[in-house]
């Protein structure tokens, strides 16, 4: 079956004000921004019959600005506009590098900050680089506003905590105390381009001036039903210098804070021995696996 | 209604508000240049430009395209006069079956108008979203290159000539 026009229905609000009233007229219909993930599934005729909320009208929702404490980026910021935005790549190059990885650039130029989180895939590439900077989401509704810590948004696969009625109006990610001695953004997939994540990692590391770690924030995708941050290596590597037998230690401990599986795009084995090479080599860069 | 401007001209469309841009352009424009590859975004080989950047029209419902400008093959150029990334991949080999090849040249002529340069690292990021299953990519790249070669040297030819006038 293919997508049939004629049998959806659209709703079009042009401000962001008559979105929020329209969605709690309409709760049942299906917010669109972009569109890269969900007329794929359309395309596929899986959606006939729906009614959509056509989001992509709202200009103030397209906008990045820089605030005192840190960037607001409106959920219909796209992947290019992110990627190519100088506060991004200078302070959140993690989460720059990421947008520059989804897709091919016609996708990068569709698809949407928002739509990425609301369709809250596993292998969502902007996850990890946004689990270790900790923004909040602002979600607006016609009971008003909310604020979602990002830690607290996903639930599951293709599942967020977002309540019925309520949007996506923007990610405000704070900026950095200090800036990290290393960053890394890492997406292994089959082709460098357009290719879904087998596993994607983030990380950011301060190290005191006596070389042990003052803090790692480490986070994996494609290695759950959500995004995570691996708390436990985290709790571990503080205070002590990675020397091979913390890095050892380390890596066990990682497969406690991911539960991979077995898919078509790779297995959980290769998944958490790449994964464990990432970490290792992020924490020694002299390492070679 | 809906109205947009396709390839210069101003046109609207009076059907069902989610129709695809790609089928609007084929079906009710009769420009049967944009080709319909794998329908999922994957393969870009329904690359049209909208308000000069190239997007997959596969994924596009019409109402988002709204007061937009569309540009498609159709507007590079014509059998009798093709544009100068047109001769570039006839002369270089950068079409071979054909399906991919509108595609190609719809992210490609985003780049070269865009002022993009001859390093066959960034053309091949540009054009990681186009899929070609007959030439290898080689000749495509190829075929970019001598055609930002060839802007650039129609461009400093136009310089000299304005200098010389003065």
């Amino acid at each position: 079956m293919r997508g049939s026009p004629g049998s959806m229905e659209v709703l079009r609000p042009r401000v962001a004000q008559e979105a929020v009233r329209v969605f709690g007229r309409a709760p049942d219909a299906i917010p669109l921004a972009g569109g890269t993930d969900f007329m794929v599934s359309w395309n596929a005729g899986l959606l006939n019959g729906k009614t959509v909320l056509d989001l992509s009208a709202i200009k103030e929702w397209g906008r990045i600005r820089t605030r005192r404490k840190g960037l607001w980026m409106g959920s219909l910021a796209s992947h290019w506009q992110i990627q190519n935005h100088p506060v991004v790549k200078k302070h959140f190059p993690l989460l720059a590098d990421a947008c520059a990885t989804i897709g091919g650039i016609q996708i990068q130029l569709r698809g949407t900050l928002g739509g990425n989180l609301a369709n809250a895939s596993p292998a969502g590439d902007t996850f990890p680089p946004l689990a270790v900077y900790e923004p909040v989401v602002h979600a607006v509704s016609p009971g008003g506003a909310r604020t979602i810590p990002i830690s607290e948004l996903f639930t599951g696969v293709k599942r967020t905590s977002l309540q019925r009625s309520e949007l996506i109006e923007s990610i405000e990610v704070p900026f950095l105390p200090s800036r990290p001695r290393r960053y890394m953004f890492w997406k292994v997939g089959t082709r460098a381009a357009s290719a879904i994540s087998k596993t994607v990692a983030a990380g950011l590391l301060w190290i005191n001036r006596d070389g042990t770690i003052r803090e790692l924030r480490f986070a994996l995708g494609s290695m759950a039903p959500t995004v995570r941050r691996l708390r436990q290596v985290e709790a571990f590597v503080t205070g002590k210098k990675p020397t091979a037998k913390v890095l050892a230690e380390a890596c066990a401990l990682l497969e406690k804070d991911v539960a991979p599986i077995d898919d078509v795009r790779s297995t959980a084995d290769y998944r958490l021995e790449v994964s464990k090479n990432l970490l290792r080599s992020f924490l020694d860069p002299g390492y070679r696996g | 209604m809906i109205r947009l401007r396709v390839n210069g001209k101003s046109r609207s469309f009076r059907g069902d508000a989610f129709k695809r841009l790609i089928d609007v352009l084929r079906e009710d424009f009769d420009l049967t240049g944009t080709k319909e590859g794998c329908g999922e975004g994957e393969c870009g080989a329904c690359t049209v430009l909208v308000d000069g950047e190239p997007v997959v029209s596969c994924l596009i419902p019409i109402c988002q395209i709204a007061d937009r400008r569309v540009e498609t093959v159709e507007s590079l150029g014509a059998p009798e006069s093709l544009n100068v990334l047109q001769e570039s991949f006839l002369v270089e080999g950068g079409a071979q079956c054909g399906i991919c090849t509108p595609g190609f040249l719809m992210t490609a002529w985003a780049y070269v108008r865009g002022g993009g340069d001859d390093d066959p690292a960034a053309i091949r990021r540009v054009l990681a979203g186009n899929l070609c299953r007959c030439t290898g990519y080689q000749h495509i790249v190829h075929s970019v290159i001598e055609t930002v070669r060839e802007r650039n040297r129609r461009r400093s030819a136009r310089s000299r000539k304005t200098r010389s006038k003065k």
